[in-house]
């Protein structure tokens, strides 16, 4: 009986993680990791005449992207999902705080209110900034009205940047708001307790403990800030691209899928190397703390 | 080209297929013997056509017409249907619908049936001038389904002057700045460019491209955006006071919505139907073709999408109504034909893919 009892155990431990892990493990390996390959392996060709690849290699995907054109665009599209997730962190802790401060029944609804507008499609919600921004639209007609317009909103980086705003700032608030809510309030008093004005206890306690949270937080708003390319498109009008729009047009338009793959490469490259970033500050921010 | 459907729709819900690539299969370029006879019911067709370019109860006429099954694949661009159509094997796709552009290079790759005239004698409805576009004289191995050109729409009521020239739109008075909107598909997007410059819209000559770059970036500040699908939309709401517009576009019903062709010419496209050499279904393809150039099948594409069609039987039967308020459909077909036949440029069409991502590209 007891010979046989610990690999009986074993196996069923086993069985239990197959079951639990591996249909999710199993889906994404088929589609996150074969594709990933497809990509990386097509940056390596030449690309075919209408989309696809040549199975000649080279190396000049690569060199392409040292192009200032390109980088111009890289630069340029990490610039506005900087400011994006700046501007989403300003406007997001204050907002998370006050949620984690309000009487539990009231949190449940400031919640729902933050995911609310994910409940409507992305695209109608980005139309809406159109109407709300265009020249003959509602904001202009009434700076109009008051003899202080038209004035130029829509198809600028500011549009771009409102619009990212809108759309990724409850990626914010939600990991700010769970890192916020979960500090221990006796360390609070303690800080009160010891002589700490509020700013102080908010600077040398809150803070830095909520430090993973906003981390979070903002490598959640930078990542599809950067990658996005509806929203360049439909409030940018297409006069400025970034890089999600770069990548689509090589795969979609200029049928370049190795050029495109290579792009796709660079932005995974950025990503991979800011979550790495994100991982080492939070260790370290929770071991100071 | 894009359809109906705004392109961020469609690219918002875009998977990617990443399928891996052959060559082009060579296959012998003899056609296929076929038969007059054949028992059509016990054929089926796969069409693939842009959304809303047919209509809706298509496969219910077919079906009580020829008596055989048709499934309509649906591609949103050129693009889509070529990568589909080049990948190599059996696309299981029977009739495509490409420009004409598209439909000379699948041909050149020898992925075409060459089309069997006696089997599509409604061929007789069509003008004469659908023989003679460029990338396919005679009409050897495609059928025009629509055919146009592209010029300015603009706002009669919002233009001090009409415009006349692509130059209104290249160097645009200080009172349209902001106004304008200009198409993004790297072939329309180089066209008001090399026209003014007097250049052929086919040049591959990278010296005329580069001067053409440099008048697209001189305007890129100008522009209120890069538009294929909704300028419609904007000219209405006067947001835009003239856009670059395929004629079919321009909703010229509306009150003071103007149509222009620019002096110095522009192009000419076609969309047209052919027939996949890979296609089992041959004789079914040939009938569907003809039963599309039927006049009340065919008219059914200008009087709900508003291209002008190159069916003359069909173009005659139309409410004189729609023409006068869609004048740009009553364009005679010689007057089209003065209009430069987009084509096939092979490996030199990467320097208009190159041209239009340095000008998109540029800030």
């Amino acid at each position: 009986m007891t010979g046989t009892g610990p690999p009986v155990a074993a196996v069923r431990k086993a069985a239990g993680r197959l079951v639990t892990l591996g249909p999710g493990f199993g889906f994404l390996t088929v589609f996150l990791l074969v594709p990933l390959a497809l990509v990386l392996s097509y940056t390596v060709f030449r690309r075919g005449r209408f989309g696809g690849v040549v199975h000649e290699p080279t190396g000049e995907n690569f060199t392409r992207l040292a192009d200032p054109l390109y980088l111009d665009v890289v630069f340029g599209s990490v610039k506005l999902a900087v400011i994006t997730t700046l501007l989403a962190l300003l406007l997001g802790y204050p907002t998370a705080y006050m949620i984690a401060k309000l009487p539990a029944k009231w949190k449940v609804i400031a919640l729902v209110a933050v995911v609310l507008p994910f409940w409507t499609n992305f695209l109608i919600r980005t139309y809406a900034w159109i109407v709300l921004l265009n020249s003959e639209g509602m904001l202009n007609s009434g700076l109009k009205a008051l003899g202080l317009g038209p004035v130029e909103l829509l198809y600028t980086d500011g549009a771009i940047v409102a619009g990212l705003l809108y759309a990724y700032l409850p990626l914010m608030i939600l990991p700010l708001y769970s890192a916020i809510e979960r500090l221990d309030p006796s360390l609070r008093e303690a800080s009160a307790n010891l002589g700490a004005r509020p700013a102080r206890t908010f600077w040398s306690v809150t803070l830095p403990l909520s430090l993973p949270g906003v981390l979070t937080g903002c490598v959640f708003v930078f990542v599809p800030s950067l990658g996005n390319f509806v929203i360049p498109e439909l409030l940018g009008g297409g006069r400025r691209i970034m890089v999600g729009n770069l990548i689509r047009d090589q795969f979609l338009k200029a049928r370049d899928w190795p050029f495109g793959s290579v792009l796709a490469l660079a932005v995974i490259a950025v990503l991979v190397l800011l979550l790495f970033a994100q991982a080492w500050a939070a260790r370290r921010a929770g071991r100071d703390a | 080209m894009t359809r109906r459907a705004p392109v961020a729709v469609a690219s918002a819900c875009l998977a990617f297929t990443l399928t891996a690539c052959g060559g082009a299969s060579t296959t012998d370029s003899a056609p296929a013997t076929l038969d007059a006879n054949a028992d059509l019911s016990k054929q089926s067709l796969t069409i693939s056509i842009w959304d809303g370019y047919s209509p809706k109860d298509l496969p219910e006429r077919v079906k009580a017409k020829l008596g055989f099954d048709t499934k309509v694949a649906i591609h949103d661009t050129n693009e889509t249907i070529m990568a589909k159509l080049t990948a190599g094997g059996d696309s299981g796709i029977d009739v495509a619908f490409v420009s004409g552009q598209y439909a000379q290079a699948l041909n050149a790759q020898g992925l075409l049936e060459p089309l069997h005239a006696d089997l599509i004698p409604n061929l007789k409805n069509l003008f004469p001038e659908a023989a003679q576009l460029a990338y396919d004289k005679g009409n050897t191995f495609s059928v025009p389904y629509t055919w146009g050109t592209t010029g300015l729409c603009y706002r009669s009521d919002l233009v001090k002057t009409p415009p006349t020239s692509w130059s209104d739109l290249l160097n645009p008075p200080a009172e349209l700045k902001k106004k304008i909107t200009m198409m993004t598909t790297e072939r329309w997007l180089a066209l008001p460019a090399l026209k003014l410059l007097g250049a052929s819209v086919n040049t591959t000559d990278q010296a005329v491209l580069d001067k053409a770059k440099q008048m697209l970036l001189k305007v890129k500040p100008d522009l209120l955006a890069y538009d294929d699908t909704t300028f419609g939309d904007r000219l209405k709401s006067g947001e835009a006071a003239m856009a670059e517009a395929w004629d079919g576009w321009c909703p010229t019903a509306e009150k003071n919505i103007k149509f222009v062709v620019p002096s110095e010419g522009s192009d000419l496209w076609a969309d047209t139907m052919v027939i996949l050499k890979s296609s089992r279904n041959k004789e079914a393809a040939h009938a569907f073709i003809n039963y599309i150039l039927d006049p009340e099948i065919h008219g059914w594409v200008a009087q709900n999408i508003l291209y002008k069609i190159p069916n003359k039987v069909a173009m005659d039967a139309l409410d004189p109504k729609l023409l006068e308020s869609y004048p740009a459909l009553a364009q005679p077909p010689a007057e089209l034909l003065k209009g430069e036949s987009l084509i096939d440029l092979g490996e030199a069409s990467t320097m208009y893919t190159r041209l239009s991502t340095e000008v998109s590209a540029a800030q």
